[in-house]
């Protein structure tokens, strides 16, 4: 029998290199499909005519005029007089035209009036969001007022968030058809989703048919960092459009309702005090958070105080606010960026309280992490490759006009696999087809699959074919929560072992040789010790006969082929100039562990993605809402900031690779470099200025208000 | 943030609420001068003069792209990104921001790039368009740049990969022996929302130095 367990590194030649990724000539050929790209033969474009206002009641609705203008097809109103909107954007009505254009025109000729309701889009101020603020219950353990009158030193921080949009660059959307497939019904959606396998029944429920007809494909997807599950409104009004005019029917979002509805990470704000002893020994914590998801509140896992969540004493209350603001989704590690902002921003002003190094701050207190000697290897890591030593100074002992700093923060996540199944076709004349009901986000799921399958077969990754993106193919959770890459790459395994054996079963014979003696090495089917006498793959193949062999693998937890639960360190190097407020970063390190890497280069690739969506959020973007009418108020890429290629510094990646990580099997590794960023670029303002910028995005004017308290 | 070669609006103009606000007769004097011109050879010598109204309904264009001359009846409204898109389904070039902010829609327009969202179908009437499958093709499937992408995995999502190739290629065109700062203050005209914009810096630095291939 082949080895389920993963191949020892140094006989791998694709498994934990630098791989590029399969499809990556396709996507920058411009031969990828998108959702956004499918055009099909007399397909309508459908466009949303929406809500002014942050809270509103429709008072009169007359979509006549759009109806009447030549191309209109169809008009579904979805908020008819009397509904309540809760919030800017809604939709209220639906119109299907032939061109984009006329359906453009055509929401334009809506006539629509509002009754104006009140509203509430403030998250900064508990009081000024009034009834909408819904405080928790505060925990308290019994020592703490002890503990925070006994410390040496109590300090004292504020800092918080700005609520961030997912800003997807394929908006969210779907294009719905109903044709035939063998002469029988079907409803294809082709749908931006993270969730192929499980979306089918969406649409079947909005299309009126059986799930057993619906066909999801979605080969591309232009990012989905946790917004994009389901088929939403959206997809659904595609397919009850089409069943409606039959024709193809597609709703793909503009920016503006994008940006507005289509996914925002919760805001987060927080008062901190930190009780330490002389020493610098963390004895008491207390946190009062605030902050909002939107129409459906917010706060939530993980609580306050993040990481270091076994200091001993502590109070800790945290208040949902209720705003009319499009609600919030999972956004790469939900809610973690912002309590990992909360917390080390308040530990670093506790170190800067003491006259303490920052590092050696952190360093003292990881007995409070629940991965303490991780920590510490990869704080020793991430030191060295900053130079923190010589880049650090105490706060404040700086007196330049351009000031530098440097600041650090630690994250946790969990990564295990989800359910995954994966075929795999050995062929006899040597093709072999891996299919999967998963998607790729972007983070590379299609090379994975075939990584892991060349590996097992000894085949060079362009003898693979890998077929994912269709709920026609085995089913695969939706990918969310870093539970892919350990779900898809041990299910692939699971198939391909599978698959060998009996390849090994049928040319033993001939070979003379065990079964269990044969491995898949170099194109060739050979024996243990030595290649000589090795079959090639394709000639081995032959010997199944006509039929191709079929096995199916599932995702493997444990025993080294899967696992969860990471640590990781990211430091930032900035640079501040006082007189304008402008924040640069000059360079950050990231120091993660994930376990086992099927390829390097994405990994990395994926890394650094999550160190500048950092960098956006530490110092860039932010959905503005107008206190007065209650509207967003940037609902486009002009002013909904996101970094461009000068602004993200120099970035360096240390991925933790010794055999004890090796070992403990594949994790996940698309949330927790995202986590740390923020953080970390917020402490390296504060070292460098001597000061708590109250609010990430830290920009000109929110530094400089810093630079005078 | 300052750029030195960030795409623009070939005929100057560079928003596209401005061309498409003002409605097509009020375009004719100053913004659309260079598709009036053009589109004068096919309509007749009086349409050339300015002040002549196209539209609202289609009017003729021939959109040259990727060396071949597409003839097509066009409303003036829609714009070259849509008219690759949805009329010629050239969908490598993306729809993203769809008003010159992000850069996913770059094509080259006469050698230089633009932001397909913002030049109208008219404009380019006759003049030469590149797209991205056109690089591709004329390169046997990928040019030098576009293997430089693969190399360096200057692309996640890939849905501003397209635009960002097209900004490369055009950067490189234009500056051939340009740092690596000089390129990356060049490319600040597109966005990624995935964080690719190491790999990217890494392509276009290979790509410089000859890597790639011819």
């Amino acid at each position: 029998m082949a080895d389920l367990a993963w191949p020892d590194p140094k006989d791998c030649s694709l498994l934990g290199t630098r791989v590029p990724r399969i499809d990556g000539p396709d996507k920058c050929a411009g031969r990828a499909k998108y959702t956004y790209d499918i055009n099909r033969p007399r397909m309508l474009w459908a466009k949303f005519v929406t809500c002014p206002y942050g809270r509103a009641r429709v008072a009169s609705l007359d979509v006549t005029p759009a109806q009447q203008l030549p191309g209109v097809v169809a008009v579904e109103v979805i908020a008819g007089v009397g509904s309540e909107l809760k919030t800017s954007f809604q939709e209220v009505a639906c119109i299907a035209a032939e061109s984009e254009e006329i359906a453009r025109e055509a929401v334009r000729r809506v006539k629509v009036t509002f009754d104006r309701l009140a509203h509430n889009v403030v998250d900064d101020d508990v009081a000024m969001a009034g009834n909408q603020a819904k405080p928790g219950r505060e925990q308290l353990t019994d020592d703490f007022a002890e503990a925070i009158g006994g410390a040496a030193v109590v300090s004292e921080t504020e800092v918080g968030c700005s609520v961030l949009t997912h800003c997807c660059l394929e908006s969210h959307g779907s294009v719905v058809e109903f044709g035939e497939e063998d002469g029988q019904p079907v409803v294809r959606a082709w749908c931006s989703s993270q969730a192929v396998s499980g979306v089918g029944g969406e649409f079947a429920q909005a299309a009126g048919v059986p799930a057993a007809q619906v066909r999801v494909s979605c080969q591309h997807m232009g990012g989905g960092f946790g917004s994009k599950f389901g088929a939403d409104l959206w997809g659904a009004l595609a397919a009850r459009l089409a069943r409606q005019t039959g024709r193809p029917v597609k709703v793909m979002l503009e920016r503006d309702m994008e940006i507005a509805l289509a996914g925002s990470r919760l805001s987060a704000f927080g008062r901190m005090r930190v009780g330490v002893k002389d020493d610098g020994e963390i004895v008491a914590w207390e946190s009062d958070a605030w902050g909002t998801g939107g129409v459906n509140g917010g706060m939530g896992a993980p609580g306050l105080p993040y990481v270091f969540g076994n200091i001993p004493n502590k109070k800790v209350k945290s208040t949902p606010i209720f705003t009319n603001t499009g609600a919030q989704r999972a956004w790469r590690a939900p809610n973690h960026p912002q309590m990992c902002l909360l917390t080390m921003a308040a530990l670093s002003d506790a170190a800067a309280e003491l006259g303490m190094d920052e590092l050696d701050f952190f360093r003292k207190n990881l007995g409070l992490t629940s991965r303490a000697d991780v920590y510490r290897e990869e704080l020793e890591i991430a030191a060295e490759m900053i130079g923190w030593k010589k880049k650090w100074i105490p706060r404040g002992d700086q007196g330049d006009v351009v000031r530098r700093g440097v600041g650090l923060a630690l994250h946790t996540w969990g990564g295990g696999p989800h359910n995954s199944n994966v075929q795999c076709t050995l062929h006899p004349d040597g093709a072999v087809e891996l299919r999967c009901g998963t998607q790729d986000l972007g983070v590379g799921a299609r090379t994975t699959i075939g990584i892991v399958a060349a590996e097992t077969f000894g085949l060079p990754l362009a003898k693979v074919t890998v077929l994912i993106g269709e709920n026609r193919y085995p089913q695969s959770d939706g990918s969310g929560g870093s539970t892919t890459v350990g779900a898809i790459s041990t299910a692939t395994r699971h198939a391909c072992v599978q698959a060998l054996d009996k390849l090994c079963a049928a040319i033993a014979p001939e070979m003379n040789a065990a079964p269990e003696q044969l491995i898949a090495k170099d194109g060739l089917i050979r024996g243990r010790e030595s290649a000589a006498g090795g079959v090639p793959f394709a000639d081995a193949c032959r010997r199944l006969g006509a039929q191709p062999v079929v096995t199916m693998g599932q995702t493997q937890r444990g025993n080294g082929m899967s696992s969860s639960q990471v640590g990781g360190v990211q430091m930032a190097d900035v640079e501040v100039d006082c007189e304008t407020g402008i924040v640069t970063v000059r360079q950050m390190v990231a120091v993660q562990d994930c376990g086992r890497i099927i390829d390097l280069l994405t990994t990395e690739s994926q890394v650094r993605g999550a160190m500048i969506m950092g960098v956006c959020a530490a110092l860039y973007e932010e959905r503005i809402q107008d206190p007065v009418t209650g509207v967003v108020l940037n609902p486009d890429l002009e002013f909904y900031k996101l970094a461009g290629i000068a602004d993200v510094g120099r970035l360096d990646v240390h991925m933790m690779q010794t055999p004890e990580h090796v070992a403990r099997g594949v994790i996940g590794i698309g949330e927790p470099p995202a986590i740390s960023p923020m953080a970390a670029i917020a402490n390296a303002v504060a070292n460098a200025i001597g000061a708590r910028v109250k609010r990430c995005p830290m920009t000109p004017d929110r530094v400089l208000a810093a630079l005078k308290t | 943030m300052s750029r030195s070669d960030q795409p623009q609006d070939a005929s100057g103009v560079s928003r596209r609420g401005f061309l498409k606000g003002v409605g097509a007769g009020a375009l004719a004097a100053g913004a659309v001068a260079p598709a009036a011109a053009a589109l004068g050879a096919k309509a007749g010598p009086q349409a050339a003069a300015a002040g002549t109204v196209f539209g609202p309904a289609p009017v003729a264009v021939a959109l040259n792209v990727n060396g071949k001359v597409r003839q097509l009846r066009l409303e003036p409204r829609v714009t070259l990104l849509d008219a690759l898109r949805n009329h010629l389904d050239l969908t490598g070039a993306k729809k993203v921001c769809d008003r010159a902010t992000c850069g996913a829609c770059t094509v080259l327009l006469d050698g230089k790039a633009v932001y397909a969202c913002t030049v109208l179908a008219v404009e380019a009437n006759g003049r030469a368009i590149e797209t991205v499958e056109g690089l591709a093709e004329t390169h046997g499937g990928a040019a030098p740049i576009q293997k430089c992408f693969v190399a360096n995995d200057a692309q996640q999502c890939g849905f501003c990969t397209p635009g960002f190739v097209m900004a490369c290629e055009s950067f490189k065109r234009a500056n051939p022996g340009a740092t690596r700062e000089q390129a990356l203050d060049g490319l600040g005209g597109n966005l990624c929302r995935c964080g690719t914009y190491h790999g990217v810096a890494q392509a276009v630095v290979d790509a410089l130095a000859g890597k790639g291939g011819n």
